[in-house]
């Protein structure tokens, strides 16, 4: 009888690193995501069912340990949870209406650190990352280049940035020439 | 970087973040089975592509995902004020004007004839 294949998951940034000395850029761990859509009426029973707050505030964030859930539009949320932990699930629980997509494995992310990673993201996006209107938590859509970007400060000198797949070969490329710009 | 105001992000963003889509305030008829061929291309194809101030919808594709309205100077390009969608058009006397704006555009114009 012939071996049984089996494929192997790979992720999209696998084994790559870069940047400069200014602006380091680490591929993410894989994570689970989703793309939530709610009314006003359900956040809180999903945010209950979540683990997290929902916000409901432009531009913010809220987060529960490795659980974090991204304010994108007044109805819209990005979640992450960095343990890989089952988030459709977890939504479904909630019994409230809602929109949840698994968006996993079509997002992919970069983690851009160091004195240098606002100057490197800003090398190809035009939001304004000074710490005044882009505060640690601040989190928005926006974009990078020719790519829709979701962008997640998670310290003063760190972001998580976060891309469909298919761009980021891109995106890692474009981050690379910023963080050599951002070491001179 | 032209920086428009988005009603729902509240705070001005990059023009990248934004799409256009056509003339605002355009209803939809009611009885749209029983209007006249003419009646339904007034409706639907027909715009006034003013020279000065328009009406139009904007989303903020790459930002919250909202449609919103904009009053904007088709001369200039200035956004005069940003509006959520569903709220009447406002008052523009109470904006600031754009005449001098024009009237270097104008000069342009008439500089490059002569
Ligand atoms: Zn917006």
């Amino acid at each position: 009888m012939a071996d049984q294949a089996m494929a192997i998951r790979k992720a999209p940034l696998a084994g790559l690193r870069g940047g400069s000395h200014a602006a380091i850029l680490t591929p993410a761990a894989p994570a689970s995501r989703i793309s939530l859509r709610a009314a006003k009426d359900a956040v809180p029973a999903l945010s209950a069912a979540l683990g997290v707050t929902l916000p409901l505030r432009p531009k913010t964030s809220a987060s529960s340990g490795k659980r974090h859930a991204l304010w994108l539009g007044p109805d819209e949320w990005l979640v992450i949870d960095e343990d890989g932990a089952d988030l459709m699930a977890a939504a479904a629980s909630s019994g409230a209406l809602h929109s949840a997509v698994d968006v996993s494995h079509r997002n992919t992310a970069v983690i851009v650190s160091g004195p240098g990673a606002e100057v490197a993201i800003n090398s190809g996006c035009p939001q304004d990352l000074s710490l005044g209107l882009f505060p640690v938590g601040a989190c928005s859509r926006t974009v990078l280049g020719k790519a829709e970007i979701v962008l997640f400060r998670t310290s003063e000198d760190t972001f998580r940035l976060e891309c469909w797949r298919s761009f980021s070969p891109f995106v890692f490329g474009l981050l690379s020439e910023g963080a050599e710009d951002a070491a001179h | 970087m032209l920086l428009i105001y988005c009603p729902y992000c509240e705070e001005e963003r990059s023009e990248l973040e934004f799409r256009n889509a056509g003339d605002a305030h355009i209803a939809r008829p009611t009885n749209i089975a029983e209007i006249t061929d003419e009646e339904f291309e007034a409706y639907f194809f027909l715009r006034d592509n003013p020279k000065g101030v328009i009406f139009e919808r904007w989303r903020h594709i790459h930002g919250c995902g909202r449609f919103f309205n904009a009053a904007r100077d088709t001369v200039s390009d200035r956004f005069l004020t940003t509006y959520q969608a569903g709220e009447p058009k406002p008052d523009l006397n109470a904006q600031p004007k754009t005449s001098a704006t024009l009237e270097t555009y104008d000069e342009a114009l008439e500089g490059a004839a002569q």
